[in-house]
């Protein structure tokens, strides 16, 4: 026998038959086509019960009620929470995507020491142990007003964990950052006296005149404030909005007024000489008023006649004069400070010029109007043991009223004056005017603690990292703020166990006063924070935990308030964008882009638009008169005193001619690829310009120049 | 002639000779030919039919064994633990707490696999890692309300009488797919004899058609 090509054909047909009778062919297609629908490698999120929790959205100043679904013990999606006072089911861009902050590659995921410029892991008793070794040596030297600390905000009760650590510490040197709030306190407090705030109703009022102010873009409390543009047109209710650029707020407007950028303080002055000068003033409030009424009518007739002002702001006179009447006429006006989302670079003077006219239309304290009211007095911390040094060292004169005049007086001096820095929910390094101004400070502080969740800008310039849980991980009092007419207390209650070695920021505090130990300790006596927050919001703790909220105030607040007018008597400078060029370069709030704490989310970033962020490339806004040369999309060279950045050009009609608009809150170069590395960060194109009243960082624009790259 | 004509020619002059039946001299070829067809195709369809399906799937032990009679027994129904959720999802292999209502860190039985459950699951506050037989694949969506509540079914016309079983048996692992072998069914072909031997498509289908009249549309459950 002979084995032949033949023999093989055989085999082969052999074998193709015995495998299509059997079978395989049959189980393997019906195998692929599921394997193929089912690619292994594509997560399948596990099944389980779902649940739903309620907390509140700590991202923003908005403080919303949002309601959390879970599929067993893992939160899958964020809505907003029916009837919270706040926002009414309203959730916006960024809470939605509050899980991604929980996975976000720039957690810090355990306390970190700077060793050789890198960060290395530790536990949390070396970080508290090097934290309380080196802040204690401040008080050994009798020095403690050596330490300053820089919060995001001073409300709620774990700022006041932190002021009343610097209080046993003994320092006077606790800043917040330049939010909407505390720009409002400050206000009320040039105008009205310590321990006000204002709040703004909105919802009721007939007739707002928004200076600027970003109704949808991000002013005061976001979700809040789009819903009361939803239904002002149903209220028939008139928006003036008044800004150099038509924003979405603008476009949406009764009427947009195009003003020259950073004139706004003198419009309202001259509002209020126009106001002054016919007698539209309400002469029931007007009992009110004390301390140099008389002056100051008599300055801004002076000073502030509608001509000049006019040709201050690039308004006619007559659209003055027709808009301070209308104003004036109104039943419910309310006039809106804080350019943007109102935080960050403002000024006191146009604060106080635009609440001016609130107290002259008399429609203070009454529905549809504005709110002049207490801070919220929920919170009663015991006081602090204070030993000898700590009562020195808290006497002593605080070295400045802001972070950026802070930032001066150690710029200025050879040996910083501040030795041990703490900073709390805030990013300096990126959100302020001059980063690296800021970060060249901070360079000759000896010894930064950032209490961060996040790796951003401030946290990599610092030398230890204590990383707190994230709003969704921890429990904390909420109250609301931001130009809110009502006062509400919510309480964020953790939604998932934290996913990294992270603790809560209330936790951190009464984890470094241990460390320190002493009397530091004993001001610090509580087991944990959750005792703590029970302990210090005794009054409301009951329904706080019942309901999740507890609303402290609602209706106008009750009785009289007098006004102070001696501040703006003075008629304060107006602080001018600095430099002789061409263009003014001002800040475009925008809401996608939350410029402070926390970055935004990849989700965020990915909703930009593209004429504002094209793959890495930032645009600015610029009107085609004043474009010369330039082109629309292309490659232009934008300078500004501070410094120089490549830009893209976007053609808008909406922007005056002569001012440049370029987005803010973009350009981080924090670890995170989803955000960094994207865009410009316009803050590091503007010097800051301290207001000489204030103390406060004014600079809201620059002049720039821009040619043809 | 050219090359390949030549070779041509000579080929089909080969295959012409080569391939004459009845001719003595070459009938061992053929003869060879069906042996190894008939070798290669043995060969084949029996491996198709008994060594592939040991090949496609691999076995897993459940982290320990599971005695349903017993349960069954202690509890009365499968609902005590199977059940549906107030909002119409059903809870499917209970969580650890679950068992809490009845177990203890400390065994009840005597048996090794309580032993296991009380110190790895229930001391350790872990979930146990059952493997599923019943899981269809993630593109499939399956309401046991509709079918518990609306149809009225009982678990045993799809699942068989699992309140039967005393052990659990290995679960078997589509390598290619990662899903349960009792999906395609035990039997290779997918021939089965009760209701619960496969739960593919076409099985839904062929009930809902002589419950309903109707095969059913694709997004009734492909969502
Ligand atoms: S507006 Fe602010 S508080 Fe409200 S959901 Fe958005 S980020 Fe959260």
């Amino acid at each position: 026998m002979k084995v032949d090509r033949r023999s093989f054909l055989g085999l082969g047909i052999g074998a193709v038959a015995g495998i299509a009778i059997s079978p395989v062919g049959a189980k393997l297609t019906d195998d692929f086509s599921i394997w193929t629908q089912n690619w292994p490698w594509t997560p399948v999120p596990p099944d389980g019960e779902v649940s739903y929790d309620r907390t509140v959205c700590h991202l923003c100043p908005g403080t919303c009620g949002i309601s959390v679904r879970k599929i067993d013990d893992r939160p899958v999606k964020i809505e907003g929470l029916d009837s919270y006072p706040v926002n009414n089911g309203g959730v916006c861009l960024h809470g939605i995507a509050g899980l991604q902050y929980l996975y976000d590659p720039s957690r810090v995921k355990s306390p970190l020491k700077k060793i050789n410029n890198r960060f290395v892991p530790i536990s949390w008793d070396e970080a508290l142990t090097l934290v309380g070794d080196r802040l204690g040596e401040l008080r050994n030297d009798q020095n403690p007003e050596a330490l300053a600390c820089i919060t995001g905000s001073d409300q709620g009760s774990v700022p006041g964990l932190f002021n009343h650590f610097m209080a046993a510490f003994g320092s006077p040197n606790y800043l917040t950052m330049p939010d909407l709030e505390s720009w409002l306190v400050r206000t009320a407090k040039t105008l009205h006296g310590d321990a006000y705030t204002l709040g703004f109703d909105i919802d009721h009022s007939d007739f707002i005149l928004s200076f600027g102010a970003g109704l949808i873009d991000g002013w005061g409390s976001p979700v809040a404030c789009i819903q009361a543009m939803g239904n002002r047109r149903q209220r028939q209710a008139t928006l003036v909005q008044i800004e150099p650029r038509l924003s979405n707020t603008a476009a949406g407007a009764s009427q947009w007024i195009p003003i020259n950028p950073g004139t706004e303080a003198d419009l309202a002055m001259g509002m209020c000489a126009v106001l002054l000068k016919e007698n539209r003033f309400d002469p029931v409030f007007a009992q009110g008023f004390k301390g140099g009424f008389m002056r100051f009518t008599a300055m801004v007739q002076k000073e502030y006649p509608l001509d000049k002002v006019a040709g201050v702001t690039g308004i006619s006179a007559a659209d003055i004069q027709k808009t301070a009447v209308a104003f004036a006429k109104a039943k419910m006006p309310v006039a809106l400070p804080g350019k943007g989302r109102g935080e960050g670079a403002q000024n006191l003077k146009e604060f106080a010029a635009v609440h001016t006219l609130n107290c002259l239309s008399g429609n203070v304290n009454k529905q549809g109007g504005t709110f002049v009211k207490p801070l919220p007095k929920y919170l009663n911390f015991p006081d602090p043991v204070q030993d000898a040094v700590a009562l020195k060292g808290a006497a002593a004169a605080p070295l400045a009223g802001s972070v950026q005049e802070l930032v001066t007086r150690i710029d200025k001096s050879g040996e910083s004056p501040v030795k041990a820095l703490l900073v709390y929910n805030a990013n300096p390094c990126f959100a302020l005017n001059d980063p690296f101004r800021i970060l060249a400070a901070f360079e000759k502080i000896p010894f930064k603690v950032c209490v961060t969740s996040f790796m951003d800008e401030t946290a990599m310039a610092s030398d230890v990292i204590l990383p707190v849980s994230t709003f969704l991980e921890r429990m904390e009092d909420v109250p609301s703020k931001a130009g809110l007419a009502a006062t509400v207390v919510g309480l964020s209650k953790p939604m998932v166990k934290p996913v990294f070695n992270t603790r809560s920021p209330g936790d951190v505090v009464i984890g470094m006063a241990r460390a320190l130990g002493g009397d530091m300790a004993k001001s610090f006596a509580w087991d944990s924070y959750d005792a703590c927050l029970e302990q210090v919001t005794a009054r409301i703790w009951g329904p706080l935990v019942r309901k999740g909220h507890v609303v402290l105030s609602e209706n106008p607040p009750a009785g009289s308030v007098e006004t102070d007018f001696e501040f703006l008597a003075e008629n304060p400078v107006t602080v001018k964008p600095a430099g002789d060029l061409e263009f003014t370069l001002i800040p475009i709030d925008y809401f996608r882009v939350p410029p402070t704490v926390p970055a935004p989310s990849p989700f965020a970033i990915k909703t930009v638009s593209d004429r504002i962020l094209r793959g890495t490339d930032m645009f600015v806004e610029i009107n085609p008169q004043s474009a010369k040369n330039l082109k629309d999309g292309g490659f232009a060279t934008l300078t500004t005193p501070a410094g120089s950045v490549p830009v893209r050009v976007h053609f808008n009609d909406g922007i005056m001619p002569g001012v440049i608009g370029m987005v803010k809150g973009l350009g981080h170069t924090l670890d995170n690829r989803y955000v960094s590395g994207k865009g410009v960060n316009i803050n590091a194109l503007i010097s800051p310009k301290i207001e000489p009243n204030s103390g406060m960082d004014a600079a809201f624009g620059i002049k720039a120049g821009i040619s043809k790259a | 002639m050219s090359e390949i004509e030549n070779k041509t020619e000579h080929g089909s002059m080969d295959g012409a000779t080569a391939g004459t039946a009845g001719d003595p001299k070459n009938d061992t070829g053929l003869g060879l030919g069906v042996i190894f067809f008939i070798v290669a195709f043995l060969i084949c369809f029996l491996s198709g039919w008994l060594l592939f399906p040991k090949l496609l799937y691999s076995k897993h032990e459940q982290p320990f064994n599971f005695d349903h009679v017993l349960h069954v027994e202690e509890t009365g129904d499968c609902e005590s633990c199977h059940y549906l959720r107030e909002d119409g999802t059903f809870s499917g292999i209970p969580k650890t707490e679950s068992c809490l209502d009845c177990h203890t860190d400390e065994p009840m039985g005597d048996t090794k696999d309580e032993a296991i459950f009380a110190a790895e699951y229930v001391a350790k506050e872990q979930e146990v890692s059952w493997y599923v037989y019943a899981r269809q694949p993630d593109c499939v969506f399956f309401s046991h309300a509709a079918h518990i509540n609306a149809a009225g079914m009982d678990c045993k016309s799809c699942h068989g009488p699992i309140e039967e079983t005393r052990t659990s048996r290995p679960y078997e692992e589509n390598r290619l797919t990662g899903y349960s072998r009792d999906i395609w069914g035990k039997n290779i072909w997918g021939i089965k004899k009760n209701p619960w031997d496969r739960m593919k498509m076409n099985d839904c289908a062929v009930c809902h058609e002589k419950e309903t009249g109707h095969k059913g549309y694709c997004f009734q459950c492909h969502k």
